[in-house]
């Protein structure tokens, strides 16, 4: 409803409890950049502090220096987010169009073959050594893309955005003699735009996210997607400081005066930041893709 | 004159099944097969001799699971942190989603993208915020305390405190999209609606009670059969990174998702962990179908399928 006119003393406290959870939000991200910025010396004396002692860029020194490992990584986390989201929209489509034609003959048996996927599953055993065992995926990209390429939650929002294509469309190209395949390409495809770029946003920034499957399946150094980077440096930095480029670059360097604690927190930022900065412009195409597919379709 | 029909059937079928069968083939592949993979957890699991080679033990891995403390344990811990996520979630992101609508439009979107903020962060990326407040040595937390007076608490090695520890993170990471989802429900809700009750004289608590809340019922509903559904299946990245996989606070953190995981890749117990994924995949399922079942006998409208 349309805010009315005049002040009111509802409309001051609503604000005021915005004001208090947006910095409630805010203040933790804005904590861990001052982290990252802080002298090591200030660290080890005083512990991290809101208004640190000394400010010091020496952390993401370190990193621009030898830049490789985490330039693999965002390569790694840009390739699996790229061939994932293609190849999971094609999957999706595909599959949302064949359920959302009424006059299939196997709509029913199809439906259920897909949803019942979302209520019963194997459990993470099984799931481990297919993908090894049986499809012998363990330290390959694949390990980070196959598992996410399709989700029934996603063919059910796809399906409920196709369905209000009116039938009409479909049923003149076949009197014209259209084929499905290019009914499919060339007039439902166009259409469905808008829950294209929804669902392909969600799905993408799942693999942005994906450390899971990482996790599991990922020992290879060369393999190490953004997120594993960022587990692995947690419990130490040997991950990035015990290669051999980065000791070569570090000649100019004295290593005694590493900052290990403020580093930490450097590749946390270096990481998640660009992410951060790109995803709050999507959110609009956030809450179009609720709205687009009625969870009941 | 049946075979002709088998025949127009196919015949009128056929292109569109072609369709759906990459994703047909990639459903039976990733969801199917493992389902008979679950028999491991019936059988004694040996790598070189594979699934279907390994001997047969019948309950023995479910039995050694419940007749240790873990299995209590886990599934207290799984379903408890469950419900109280399900309630705080719901009941804040309703409150959220009913203020943000009352507000004008340019304010709301700097709201929202503040709370949808830690949503596009990774369980990982959080853990590194949670271990600047909570680290011993360092922590923000800790430093307040000394500054006030208190003593240093080791957050990551007393289990009293996670309960709250997670809730609140948890809430932190959520409230901003589920908040999204009401409010995108709201949206949708028909503007005639509060039209006729503003011209009943209706106040605006009226209307968000009268209007609002009856209208976003089905959606609530539908999401709480969800998570009913997802009772027993914890959220793996928020109990492994954020108390930092920390074996002294286990009592309170660890849930069924966590225990697999370590039994699987730290114990190297196959069988036992396929054994605690089947209790938690065959319970899981009676749960949705039973929470679904009752909701269809109260109002059938608001059923999931």
């Amino acid at each position: 409803m349309p805010a009315q006119k005049g002040f009111r003393w509802s409309t001051l406290f609503i604000h005021l409890f915005f004001v208090c959870l947006t910095l409630s939000m805010l203040i933790p991200l804005a904590l861990i950049i001052i982290v990252s910025l802080t002298d090591e010396q200030s660290i080890l004396h005083h512990g991290f502090r809101v208004i640190p002692d000394k400010l010091s860029t020496t952390a993401y020194h370190y990193f621009l220096k030898t830049p490789d490992t985490l330039l693999r990584a965002y390569g790694v986390t840009i390739l699996v987010s790229v061939i994932g989201t293609t190849l999971s929209l094609i999957l999706t489509s595909t599959m949302g169009y064949t359920l959302s034609r009424r006059d299939y003959g196997l709509n029913r048996v199809t439906s259920f073959y897909v949803f019942f996927t979302m209520l019963f599953n194997g459990g993470l055993v099984p799931f481990y050594i297919l993908m090894t065992r049986g499809l012998q995926v363990k330290d390959t990209l694949w390990a980070m893309i196959i598992p996410g390429l399709l989700s029934p939650f996603y063919v059910l929002i796809m399906k409920g955005f196709m369905s209000k294509i009116p039938y009409e469309i479909i049923e003149s190209a076949k009197v014209e003699g259209a084929r499905e395949w290019r009914i499919y390409a060339q007039l439902i495809l166009p259409l469905s735009k808008p829950a294209l770029a929804t669902l392909g946003l969600f799905i993408m920034f799942n693999f942005w996210n994906e450390w899971f499957n990482a996790l599991l399946f990922i020992d290879n150094q060369k393999l190490v997607p953004l997120q594993l980077l960022l587990v692995r440096t947690m419990n130490s930095l040997d991950f990035i400081t015990s290669r051999p480029e980065f000791s070569a670059a570090m000649v100019s360097f004295d290593m005694s005066k590493f900052p290990s604690t403020s580093a930490k927190f450097a590749i946390a930022i270096m990481s998640a930041g660009p992410m951060l900065l790109v995803f709050p412009f999507f959110q609009r195409f956030f809450v179009k893709g609720l709205t687009v597919g009625a969870i009941k379709g | 004159m049946r075979r002709n029909q088998v025949s127009r059937f196919i015949g009128r079928n056929i292109e569109l099944f072609t369709f759906s069968l990459p994703a047909v083939i990639y459903i039976f592949v990733m969801a199917y097969v493992p389902m008979f993979g679950a028999v491991i957890a019936f059988k004694n699991y040996e790598y070189d001799k594979g699934i279907l080679g390994s001997d047969w033990v019948g309950f023995q891995n479910f039995e050694f699971l419940f007749k240790s403390e873990n299995a209590f344990r886990i599934t207290r811990n799984t379903i408890l942190y469950n419900v109280s996520y399900m309630l705080m979630t719901t009941i804040f992101a309703l409150l959220v989603a009913i203020l943000l609508h009352e507000i004008s439009k340019k304010w709301l979107k700097l709201y929202q993208t503040a709370m949808i903020l830690p949503f596009f962060l990774s369980w990982v990326v959080v853990s590194y915020i949670t271990m600047a407040f909570l680290d011993h040595q360092n922590g923000f937390l800790n430093g307040w305390l000394t500054a006030l007076g208190f003593e240093k608490v080791q957050w990551y090695f007393d289990a009293h405190v996670w309960p709250y520890i997670l809730n609140v993170v948890h809430l932190w990471k959520s409230i901003g999209f589920s908040a999204l989802v009401y409010f995108a429900g709201i949206l949708g809700i028909d503007a005639e609606l509060y039209e006729a009750a503003r011209i009943d004289g209706a106040r605006r608590w009226q209307m968000i009670w009268n209007v609002t809340i009856p209208q976003l019922t089905p959606l609530i509903i539908i999401l709480l059969i969800l998570s009913i559904g997802n009772m027993f299946r914890g959220d793996f990245g928020l109990h492994y990174f954020i108390p930092n996989n920390n074996g002294m606070t286990y009592s309170t953190t660890d849930i069924i998702d966590t225990y697999i995981y370590r039994a699987l890749s730290t114990l190297g117990d196959v069988s036992m962990a396929s054994a605690v994924g089947l209790y938690q995949s065959f319970v899981g399922f009676v749960l949705v179908v039973a929470a679904n079942f009752t909701v269809r006998k109260i109002n059938e409208e608001n059923s999931l399928f």
